[in-house]
């Protein structure tokens, strides 16, 4: 007995999630270089394609609810499908933390940084390297790398509790500083729990495979 | 988990009796004791064996599905818990069968006590050309389970109501059974096997000839009678085994490959071979 038709969609619907996830880690790296450049034009353009982002996250639902309406998964097809659905939602929220930034440039564009942009871009890299390989993770099951993947949360961490300290230094020393700092607070805030949704990705990786919910933050905490 | 043998039950302290019937109210699962213990059962066609050294415990009020491909043996184990099989000619079993602790293949088994006690719904509605009163009726006098005619019209009312199909047939009562619909002539003999108080009802693909609203009723009749029978189910409907049941079974060329709760076999199951089964890539 085969599943040919249902694997073929199910092959389908993880390919829809992971140009989502395309999508969703160019918002992210594109936001922080809109930022950096102060390039309003490409922050209009993001918040505009966040409507995309949204409608696609829709799709992948709609998709997901008619496989499980129609062929009745069970087991791990169940738990994939049940996986795809928490993932889709996750990369959403990212986007949404990508259009916040967007934002924030619109705010910030004629004013100056109160200081040079340096570790906000490294936090990007770094959530955005952690978005693609829980995605990677996903199309091979493999639960180590997800578990390793979860780990570098503390790294973007690190970074954030840096960058908040630093930022507070520049306010310490002269209160003007305050609306700017709090701006890129933010925008560090966003990044933070970009990663960490990328934890919750990582969890659902070894959840499709396993079975087992575990939180992962707990784990390293 | 292995638990304590219950004692034997007579008809006097049968927990629950068709006098009576199941509440449809739902029911906290309380702890459930074992009722039947299978250990090493080897059973054989002629030559060939059709099943391979299985051992399960099933309990009281649960529903247990057996789930597999046609010919893995599942209708050959069911069958094997109230000895159906020995009508078939050339079979022989090994191992043992326990009904509350008693090997249902001793020797001094009465077979017909056996049957009133682990009763069979059968693949397709199976009434006598009687009327709906007379299949009712008909275990109770042909095992003196009634001492008036009285008692007697309250266990087939009991019975019927037991199979919630009290209400649909009572104005017609004397009317020939083959007249109900296919869903109702399951009911009706799903009422024929309460009738006479088994511990244990078997049904082997009940709902296979029904249509998906009578399915769903025989299953809504299921859960409510799980309450007060232990209810052991073949089917090859596996969202019908994960709809119902508390324990699931898995056969595989004679063999119980797995056994556990439910809920664990269509979510997470322990064996591949069971995962690829019940996801459709084996079978």
């Amino acid at each position: 007995m085969s599943r040919e038709s249902f694997d073929r969609e199910l092959r389908v619907l993880q390919d829809h999630l992971l140009d989502l996830g395309k999508m969703v880690e160019r918002a992210i790296l594109k936001s922080v270089e809109a930022l950096k450049t102060k390039d309003t034009e490409e922050a209009r353009r993001l918040m505009a394609a966040d409507y995309d982002i949204n409608r696609r996250r829709y799709a992948i639902e709609s998709e997901t609810m008619v496989l499980i309406a129609c062929q009745q998964p069970m087991a791990v097809d169940l738990r994939t499908l049940a996986s795809v659905l928490e993932i889709a939602t996750e990369l959403e929220r990212i986007a949404d933390y990508a259009k916040g930034i967007a934002k924030l440039t619109l705010q910030l564009e004629n004013k100056t940084f109160i200081k040079p942009l340096v570790d906000i871009p490294r936090m990007a890299q770094k959530a955005a390297g952690m978005l693609h390989d829980s995605l990677v993770s996903f199309t091979n099951r493999d639960v180590e790398m997800a578990r390793a993947i979860a780990s570098r949360d503390g790294e973007v961490d690190d970074l954030y509790r840096q960058i908040y300290q630093e930022l507070m230094t520049y306010v310490i020393a002269d209160p003007n500083n305050m609306e700017g700092a709090s701006h890129l607070t933010w925008v560090a805030h966003n990044l933070e729990r970009t990663a960490d949704r990328v934890v919750n990705i990582c969890e659902r990786v070894i959840f499709t495979v396993t079975g087992e919910l575990s939180d992962l933050e707990e784990g390293m905490a | 988990m292995e638990e304590g043998k219950q004692k034997m039950t007579t008809q006097d302290d049968h927990p629950s009796s068709v006098l009576h019937p199941p509440s449809s109210e739902i029911r906290p699962q309380t702890e459930a004791s074992e009722r039947i213990k299978v250990e090493g059962l080897n059973f054989y066609y002629g030559a060939k064996i059709a099943l391979s050294d299985i051992s399960i415990s099933i309990k009281d009020r649960r529903i247990t599905a057996l789930i597999g491909p046609s010919g893995c043996g599942k209708s050959t184990f069911l069958r094997c818990l109230n000895r159906m099989n020995d009508t078939i000619g050339g079979t022989r079993v090994e191992g043992s069968v326990l009904l509350d602790g008693r090997d249902i293949y001793d020797r001094g088994t009465d077979v017909v006590e056996l049957r009133r006690r682990v009763g069979m719904v059968f693949q397709r509605p199976n009434p006598f050309p009687q009327s709906i009163y007379e299949n009712i009726a008909f275990g109770p006098k042909v095992l003196g389970l009634h001492k008036n005619k009285k008692d007697l019209t309250d266990i087939v009312e009991q019975s019927l109501r037991g199979a919630v199909l009290w209400d649909e047939v009572k104005d017609k009562l004397k009317q020939d059974a083959l007249s109900l619909s296919l869903g109702q002539q399951q009911k009706l003999c799903i009422a024929r096997s309460i009738a006479v108080k088994p511990d244990v009802i078997l049904m082997d693909e009940p709902c296979s000839a029904l249509d998906p609203i009578a399915t769903l009723q025989i299953e809504q009749l299921m859960q409510s009678l799980k309450a007060d029978y232990c209810i052991v189910i073949v089917t090859h409907n596996m969202q019908q085994a994960s709809r119902v049941s508390d324990h699931t079974g898995f056969f595989w060329l004679g063999k119980l490959v797995e056994f556990d709760n439910t809920e664990r076999i269509f979510t997470r199951p322990r064996q591949k071979l069971t995962e690829d089964y019940i996801t459709g890539r084996a079978g």
